[in-house]
C-alpha cells in the first residue's frame, strides 16, 4: 500500500463524513465490547480451571441428613462399614465438605490471641481419618496429621488441633516466613500449622468472602455427634460412576432412617460440572455475543462498501480508462477500509478502557491487560479487510467503458 | 450485494414523481400512508440490504429485550407498592463491635424483645431451618426441606394468599401450637393437591396439624429471606428461590427443630450446636409494617431507646449502630439482582448500539444513493420536510419489521433462559408491558437511526442532482 494513495482516499472519506463516522463508531463499540467480553471469558475460563488440589476423578461423596446427634455414632459406624462393602470402594472417610459441594465450615481467623490481627475469612475442611490420604493431599513442607491427632469435635472443630494449610494461605498470613508451628485463632480455639499443601480449593471458589480459591484449611477430627453424615468415597476413576450408583442404593438400605441428599451425593467431577454450569452458560453467551457482534460489523462494512462501489461506478471507470490497474482499484477500497477501521480502533481503545473502569467499579474485576488492545485491533483489521474484499473485487472488475456508459 | 442498473432507476423514479403530485393535496394521514407505500417499494428494491437492516434490528432488540425482561422481573417490587411500608430493623449486639454495618440478622433476646413490644402495626419474626418431613398415610419417603418459622402477622403483612384453610392465630403463637401452613407445591406433592387442612405431617419427631394451604405464591425475590447479599460477590441468584414448603409458628419451631438452627454468624460459638436461644449468634430476622412516616419515626426512636436501655443493662455496647431500612432499601443494600444479569443486560445494549450504528450507516448509504431521485422530487416542489418525513417513515417501517422479528427472538431468548438451571427460570415470561416496550424501543431506535440519514438526505440540493441526471 503506497503512501501516495492515502491522500485521495482521505479526501474521498471527507465527502462521506457522516457515514465514515458512523461506521468508525460501530467499529469502536465492537472493539470495546470485544476486548472486555474476551477479558470476561478469560476470567471465567480461569475460574473454571481452578486446581482443586485433590484427586478429583477418584472421589465421590455421599450425604445423609435428617438424623439426631445421638444417632450419629451408630450411623457413622453403619454407613462407613456398609459403604466399604460396596465392590470397588477403596476407602471411606468422614468429611465436612468436598470441593465443589456445599459450603462447609467458614470462619474468620486471627493471627494473634488478642484478635487484633485479622487474617481473613477461610474455609475449614474437617477431615476424618483417611480423608486427607484419599484426597491425595501431600505436604510441600511439614507433615500431614498423625493418626493420634484426630480428636473429637467440640462444637464445630476439635480444640487446639494441628492443621494443614495451603501455600497461598501461608504466604498470605506470614509472607516470607516459615509457616510451620505458627498459630491461628478462630472459633474460640487455636490451631497449630503442621503442614503446607500446594493446593486445596475452597468448596465454592469465587462465591464468598474468601479472597482466593486456595483459602482453605484442613483440620483432622474424629467423627462423632457433630461430625457425621458426609462421606468421602475413593475408587478407581473407571469404577467410580458405578461405585457411586451402588453406594447410593446401598446407603438407602444401610440408613433407612436418614434422608439421602441426592443432589450432593455425586462424584467430585459431577459436582464440579454442576458448580461451574452458570459460568459455562455465561461463557457461551459471551462467545455468542462476540460472534454476533463481529458478524454484524462485517455485514455493515460489506453493505456500506457495496454502496460506495455502486455509487462510484463511473469514477472507477474513469480511473480505469485513465490507466489505473485492477490492483489499484482493489487497493483503493482496501486502504479506505483500513483507514476507517483504524479510526474506529483508536476510539475503541479509549472506550474499552472506559468500559473496563465501569466494570471494575461494579464487579471487582481486575484491570484490562494492555495486550488485549493490539489483539482486538488485529482481529478488527483482519475482519475489515475480509469484509471489504468482495465489494472491492467487484469494484476492480468494473470495466473502463463504465466511464461513458453509466448514468 | 444488489446493484441497480440505471435503467431500473429511471423506471422506478417515475411513479414516485407522479404520486407525489397526485397526493400532495390529500392531507397528512394520506401522505403518511403514501410514504409507507413508498417505503415498502424502496425496501423491496434492495431485498438483501433490507433483510440485513431488519435482521440487525431484530437481533439487537431480541438480545436487549430478553435481558431487559429478566432485569424487569428480577428487580420488580415483590410487594407491589407496599415495599415502602415494610421495614427491617437492625442493631449491633456484638459487645466487641467495631462499628461496621450491623449484622444482617438479630440475636434471640433483641428479636423477641422488639417483637413482643408490638410497637409496629404488624411484626413478624422470620427464621429458616432444615427439617425432616414425613406424611403419615402417604407412601412418600421422608424428605428434607426448608422450613420457614414465623409469627402470625407474617401472612397479612405480606399478603400471602391461601387456597385452603387459614393462617394460625396469635394465640397459637403464644401456645406453641403444633400447627403448620404448607405451600401449594408441597400440598401437590404430599396430598395430590387436595384440601389437606386437618391432616397431619410429621416434622422431625413431632406431629403438626395442617391449618392452611397456600395458593401458588412466588414472590420475586424471596424478599423476607434476603440477607448477606454484600458477602456473595454478586452471585445472588439464590435470592430468587421458591418459598419454603412448610411454615410453622416461631415458638413451635424452636421446640420441634431444637438443635437444627444455623446461625447467620456468631461472635462466640454456641454451647449446644443448633440451639441458639442463649447463644452469642445472630440468626433471626424481624420484619415490621409501619403505615406512615410518623410511625416510622416513632419506631426509629423506639429502636434507639431499646438499644440505649440494653446498653445500660450491659448487653449492648454500641448505641449508634441501628438501622431501619425499608424493604426497597434493604433489597438495594443487598444488591439482589445478580451481577451476571446486569452484565448480560449491558452487553445486550452495547450490542444493540452496534446494530443501530450498522443501520444508520446502511440507511445513510441507501438514502444518498437515491440522491438523484430526491433531487428530482425537490425540483418538482417537494419540501425538505417532505423528503425528511418520507425517509423517516422508511426507517420506521424497518423498525416495525425489526421489532416484530425482535419480539420473536425475545420469545426464543426467554424460552432458552427458562431451560437454564437458574432459580428464577420458572417465572421468566414476556408480559404485556414488555411486549409493548419491545415494539416501542424498536421503532424508537429505528427512527433514531433514521434521523441522521433522513436529515442528510433532506439537504440534497435539487439543482445539483438534476445536473447529474
Amino acid at each position: 500500500m503506497g503512501n501516495p494513495q492515502i491522500q485521495p482516499v482521505l479526501a474521498a472519506l471527507r465527502k462521506h463524513r457522516i457515514a465514515t463516522i458512523v461506521i468508525a463508531w460501530e467499529i469502536a463499540l465492537a472493539c470495546a465490547v470485544l476486548c472486555n467480553a474476551c477479558f470476561l471469558i478469560a476470567g471465567r475460563v480461569q475460574a473454571m480451571h481452578v486446581q482443586s488440589g485433590v484427586d478429583e476423578h477418584a472421589l465421590g461423596t455421599i450425604k445423609l441428613e435428617g438424623f439426631e446427634p445421638q444417632q450419629a455414632n451408630d450411623l457413622n459406624a453403619r454407613v462407613v462399614a456398609g459403604l466399604r462393602a460396596v465392590p470397588g470402594v477403596q476407602s471411606v472417610s468422614t468429611v465436612s465438605a468436598v470441593p465443589f459441594g456445599e459450603p462447609g465450615v467458614i470462619a474468620g481467623v486471627h493471627l494473634d490471641a488478642a484478635g487484633q490481627q485479622f487474617g481473613g475469612v477461610v474455609d475449614f475442611y474437617v477431615a476424618g481419618p483417611g480423608a486427607a490420604k484419599a484426597m491425595g493431599l501431600r505436604p510441600l513442607t511439614g507433615r500431614m496429621p498423625a493418626p493420634d491427632e484426630y480428636m473429637p469435635v467440640a462444637q464445630i472443630v476439635p480444640n487446639e488441633a494441628p492443621i494443614v494449610i495451603t501455600r497461598v494461605l501461608a504466604e498470605h498470613f506470614w509472607p516470607g516466613q516459615d509457616p510451620l508451628d505458627k498459630m491461628l485463632w478462630s472459633m474460640d480455639t487455636h490451631f497449630r500449622v503442621v503442614g503446607v499443601v500446594d493446593h486445596l480449593t475452597i468448596p465454592q471458589p469465587g462465591a464468598g468472602e474468601e479472597k482466593d480459591a486456595d483459602w482453605s484449611i484442613l483440620v483432622p477430627a474424629m467423627p462423632g455427634p457433630q461430625f457425621a453424615g458426609k462421606y468421602l468415597l475413593q475408587a478407581s476413576p473407571e469404577d467410580l460412576p458405578r461405585v457411586m450408583r451402588d453406594a447410593r442404593t446401598a446407603v438407602l438400605k444401610i440408613a433407612p432412617d436418614a434422608v439421602l441428599d441426592l443432589a450432593q451425593s455425586r462424584t467430585v467431577d459431577e459436582l464440579r460440572e454442576t458448580f461451574f454450569l452458570n459460568d459455562r452458560v455465561m461463557t457461551g453467551l459471551l462467545i455468542a455475543v462476540i460472534v454476533a457482534l463481529l458478524g454484524t460489523t462485517a455485514l455493515g462494512i460489506v453493505g456500506l462498501a457495496s454502496f460506495w462501489v455502486a455509487q462510484r461506478r463511473r469514477q472507477i471507470g474513469v480511473r480505469r480508462a485513465l490507466g489505473a490497474t485492477r490492483g489499484d482499484i482493489l487497493r483503493y477500497f482496501q486502504i479506505e477500509n483500513f483507514l476507517i477501521v483504524t479510526f474506529g480502533i483508536a476510539l475503541g481503545m479509549i472506550l474499552a478502557y472506559a468500559i473496563n473502569m465501569i466494570l471494575m467499579s461494579f464487579y471487582e474485576l481486575p484491570r484490562l491487560p494492555f495486550w488485549y488492545l493490539p489483539v482486538g485491533a488485529l482481529v478488527l483489521w483482519v475482519l475489515g479487510q475480509l469484509a471489504v474484499l468482495a465489494p472491492a473485487m467487484r469494484a476492480a472488475a468494473v470495466p473502463p467503458v463504465a466511464a461513458i456508459r453509466s448514468l | 450485494m444488489h446493484m441497480s442498473r440505471p435503467s431500473d432507476r429511471g423506471m422506478l423514479t417515475m411513479p414516485t414523481v407522479r404520486g407525489d403530485e397526485r397526493r400532495a393535496t390529500e392531507g397528512l394521514s394520506g401522505m403518511i400512508g403514501y410514504y409507507v407505500e413508498l417505503a415498502a417499494h424502496s425496501l423491496r428494491r434492495n431485498k438483501v440490504l433490507t433483510a440485513l437492516m431488519i435482521l440487525a434490528i431484530a437481533v439487537g432488540i431480541g438480545a436487549s429485550m430478553t435481558t431487559l425482561t429478566i432485569m424487569h422481573l428480577l428487580s420488580g417490587d415483590p410487594l407491589r407498592g407496599r415495599s415502602g411500608q415494610v421495614f427491617y430493623p437492625q442493631l449491633d449486639a456484638n459487645p466487641d463491635s467495631k462499628g461496621r454495618q450491623p449484622y444482617d440478622m438479630l440475636d434471640y433476646p433483641s428479636a423477641t424483645d422488639l417483637w413482643s413490644a408490638h410497637r409496629a402495626d404488624r411484626q413478624a419474626l422470620v427464621v429458616n431451618s432444615h427439617i425432616k418431613l414425613q406424611a403419615p398415610g402417604t407412601r412418600l419417603p421422608p424428605l428434607m426441606l426448608s422450613m420457614l418459622s414465623t409469627t402470625s402477622d407474617f401472612f397479612p403483612m405480606f399478603d400471602v394468599p391461601f387456597r385452603f384453610g387459614r393462617s394460625w392465630t396469635p394465640e397459637d403463637d403464644t401456645a406453641h401450637a403444633r400447627v403448620a401452613v404448607i405451600s401449594s407445591d408441597l400440598n401437590d406433592r404430599l396430598f395430590g393437591g387436595e384440601n389437606s387442612v386437618g391432616r397431619t405431617v410429621r416434622l422431625k419427631n413431632s406431629d403438626v396439624r395442617v391449618v392452611g394451604v397456600l395458593a401458588p405464591w412466588r414472590p420475586s425475590p424471596l424478599f423476607y429471606d434476603v440477607r448477606g447479599g454484600r458477602f456473595s460477590s454478586g452471585d445472588t441468584a439464590n435470592f430468587y428461590d421458591k418459598p419454603e414448603g412448610v411454615i410453622t409458628p416461631f415458638s413451635t419451631a424452636l421446640e420441634i427443630n431444637d438443635g437444627g438452627f444455623q446461625p447467620f454468624t456468631c461472635w462466640v460459638l454456641p454451647i449446644t450446636p443448633g440451639h441458639l436461644q442463649n447463644s452469642q449468634c445472630v440468626w433471626i430476622a424481624l420484619w415490621v409494617q409501619l403505615g406512615d412516616s410518623a410511625k416510622v419515626d416513632a419506631y426509629r426512636r423506639f429502636l434507639d431507646g431499646y438499644v440505649a436501655q440494653q446498653q445500660s443493662l450491659g448487653r449492648i455496647t454500641r448505641t449508634d449502630n441501628t438501622r431501619l431500612r425499608s424493604l426497597t432499601e434493604w433489597l438495594d443494600f443487598n444488591g439482589v439482582v445478580p451481577s451476571d444479569v446486569k452484565l448480560q443486560t449491558s452487553l445486550a445494549f452495547a450490542f444493540l448500539a452496534i446494530c443501530l450504528c450498522n443501520v444508520v450507516g446502511l440507511l445513510l448509504a441507501k438514502f444518498l444513493r437515491r440522491g438523484g431521485e430526491i433531487g428530482l422530487r425537490r425540483a418538482m416542489g417537494a419540501t425538505r420536510r417532505a423528503v425528511f418525513t418520507q425517509c423517516l417513515v422508511e426507517a420506521g417501517v424497518i423498525g416495525v419489521l425489526g421489532g416484530l422479528g425482535g419480539l420473536l427472538l425475545t420469545v426464543l431468548g426467554l424460552w432458552l433462559v427458562r431451560r437454564q438451571p437458574l432459580p428464577y427460570a420458572d417465572f421468566v415470561h414476556l408480559d404485556v408491558s414488555m411486549f409493548v416496550v419491545t415494539l416501542l424501543i424498536s421503532v424508537g431506535a429505528s427512527l433514531l437511526a433514521g434521523l441522521l440519514p433522513a436529515a442528510r438526505a433532506s439537504l440534497v440540493e435539487p439543482a445539483l442532482q438534476l445536473k447529474v441526471l
